[in-house]
């Protein structure tokens, strides 16, 4: 059976390009970029050209992109390193209730060591306000952290207006981009940001490596303690087959911007339109039109999302839920929850995201399977009989 | 992550629908949780003659709820209230421990359809005694594992 990956939002493959690139980093360029021999010059002059192709698709100085172990490492450091390091000013940072857990769980550490975090509601579409965001900044608030683009829903948050609140009352901005980077244009200036949270893995390049933008004047502790590397800010030995990577999938991206954008948008809205005209009783999640070109977000009503998920792997798809029973917890996701969604229709989402690799003819087969799996899921269900038939 | 027999009977559900006229009905589960059994029962000669169900719920659920009724089927209504969670795991060949709920679920929703029946047709049962129609719905209790 022909299999069709929707889950590009969970992961990506890496590109061929990436890993050719990498490879030769495992075996004949293998030095440690610490070291003064030719083997370690090898890695170092990679570990820098890569920093500084990383650090332009984003308008930024080379020396302030900073290579992590990927995107939960740069937002616990983000937030960590920047909380404790300006303490003098204040201990009161500012976020919002639908963020990635590497940013919630930390922030629920930070409040364990006497720290306050305001966590801002979304609306319906999963947007934050701004005014809202305005009145909660007090003297004491050191810093804002508001994610670009939301994993689950889609939703781009007005990013540049954030920054310029943030600039407006002294307040140091984070955004987690680990989404946004690669589906939409980014300039750190532009946007105002003062740090900014990167993963490879989402771009077509490697597993466990990321990066973290910190503009120049920023005061932030360090997260990982050891040796100088990364000019004294993050310790460990490089991984210089990683970074070449996430370089050189930072480059594609870059350079087919425009191209990957134009068509996940029309793959995607060709998706919505098919599921919302084909199947009743379906809502689309996140904002209709500020969101990841990718992502596809729907409730279906009457099913629960993990017997959707099941039905989609058995005709190929991979797609995920932010139901309660794949989350391994009782809830729907909070994502779904912050949203306004009642239990019963957040129990049936489904969330495709879609990437490169995607054609119009697997677009068109996952609305035709799941108009089909839909049915037969709600032909058991005992909440759709009590709709259908009045019963 | 699930048996062959989870997935095959999550499939292929046996007895899925409703009986019309049924002599008992039993639903149990909660829509907050993400499951909802109903199962539908026809006794005739005090043997289960037809069983169906209806599930909203997942995987495990839907497949716990068509073993359950395969195990049922035939049996005296004495019998099928002496059938366990137990019994419904193993015709599944396992279930992961977060989702052993759902042959709870399936117990709950026979006992609930035995009673509806016994209920109506003013019957008494020893497998029914101390049964409460109305108790919490707190399956979830039954294990709880932190990921």
């Amino acid at each position: 059976m022909k299999r069709i990956y929707m889950d590009y939002s969970a992961t990506t493959p890496v590109k061929q390009e990436v890993l050719e690139a990498m490879l030769p980093y495992f075996t004949e360029h293998f030095g440690n970029a610490s070291s003064i021999h030719g083997y370690g010059q090898d890695a170092k002059r990679a570990l820098e050209a890569s920093r500084a192709i990383v650090a332009g698709t984003i308008g930024a100085p080379a020396d302030t992109f900073y290579f992590t172990g990927g995107g939960s490492e740069s937002d616990n450091w983000a937030l960590k390193g920047v909380m404790k390091a300006n303490t003098a000013k204040g201990n009161h940072l500012i976020t919002c209730k639908i963020e990635h857990h590497g940013i919630l769980h930390t922030c629920e550490t930070l409040e364990k060591e006497g720290f306050e975090v305001t966590y801002l509601d979304v609306d319906s579409e999963g947007m934050v306000s701004l005014e809202a965001l305005e009145a909660a900044i007090k003297p004491s608030t050191v810093m804002i952290s508001i994610m670009f683009i939301n994993n689950e829903i889609g939703t781009m948050q007005p990013i540049a207006e954030i920054g310029k609140i943030a600039r407006k009352h002294g307040v140091i901005f984070h955004t987690d981009a680990v989404q946004a980077f690669g589906n939409v244009k980014i300039d750190v200036d532009e946007l105002n940001v003062d740090l900014m949270s990167f993963s490879a893995h989402k771009i077509y390049g490697p597993k466990g490596i990321g990066g973290l933008y910190i503009r120049k004047g920023i005061k932030i502790q360090n997260l990982i303690e050891g040796g100088a590397q990364e000019r004294k800010r993050r310790a460990g030995t490089e991984n210089i087959p990683g970074i070449v990577g996430f370089a050189k999938a930072a480059e594609i991206a870059n350079e087919n911007l425009d191209a990957h954008i134009e068509k996940l948008t029309y793959l995607r809205d060709r998706l919505v339109k098919g599921i919302l005209e084909s199947i009743e009783y379906s809502k689309y999640n996140g904002h209709p039109t500020l969101r990841h070109p990718g992502n596809v977000n729907v409730c279906f009503e009457f099913i629960e999302g993990e017997a959707l998920l099941l039905s989609l792997n058995a005709k190929g798809i991979a797609g995920s839920s932010g139901s309660a029973c794949t989350s391994g917890s009782l809830d729907p996701s909070h994502v779904l929850m912050s949203i306004g969604l009642p239990h019963e229709i957040a129990h049936g989402s489904l969330r495709l995201s879609l990437g490169d690799f995607n054609s119009e003819e697997e677009v068109d087969y996952a609305v035709e399977s799941l108009v089909e799996i839909v049915h037969k899921l709600r032909m058991m269900s005992p909440l759709y009989d009590k709709v259908k038939g009045g019963k | 992550m699930y048996t062959d027999k989870v997935m095959d009977h999550f499939m292929n559900p046996r007895n899925v629908g409703e009986i019309e006229n049924a002599d008992g009905i039993g639903e149990v589960g909660n829509i907050k949780c993400g499951d909802i059994m109903r199962i539908y029962i026809k006794v005739e000669d005090n043997v289960i003659a037809d069983i169906k169900f209806k599930t909203f719920g997942c995987g495990s659920a839907i497949a716990a709820s068509s073993v359950a009724t395969e195990i049922i089927m035939g049996k005296t209504v004495e019998d099928a209230l002496k059938v366990t969670n137990k019994q419904v795991i193993d015709a599944l060949g396992g279930l992961p421990p977060v989702k052993i709920h759902c042959s709870v679920l399936a117990e709950q929703a026979l006992k609930a359809a035995i009673y509806d029946y016994a209920t109506k047709n003013n019957l008494e049962f020893e497998g029914l005694k101390g049964y409460n129609p109305v108790q919490d719905h707190d399956h979830h209790d039954v294990v709880d594992i932190e990921f």
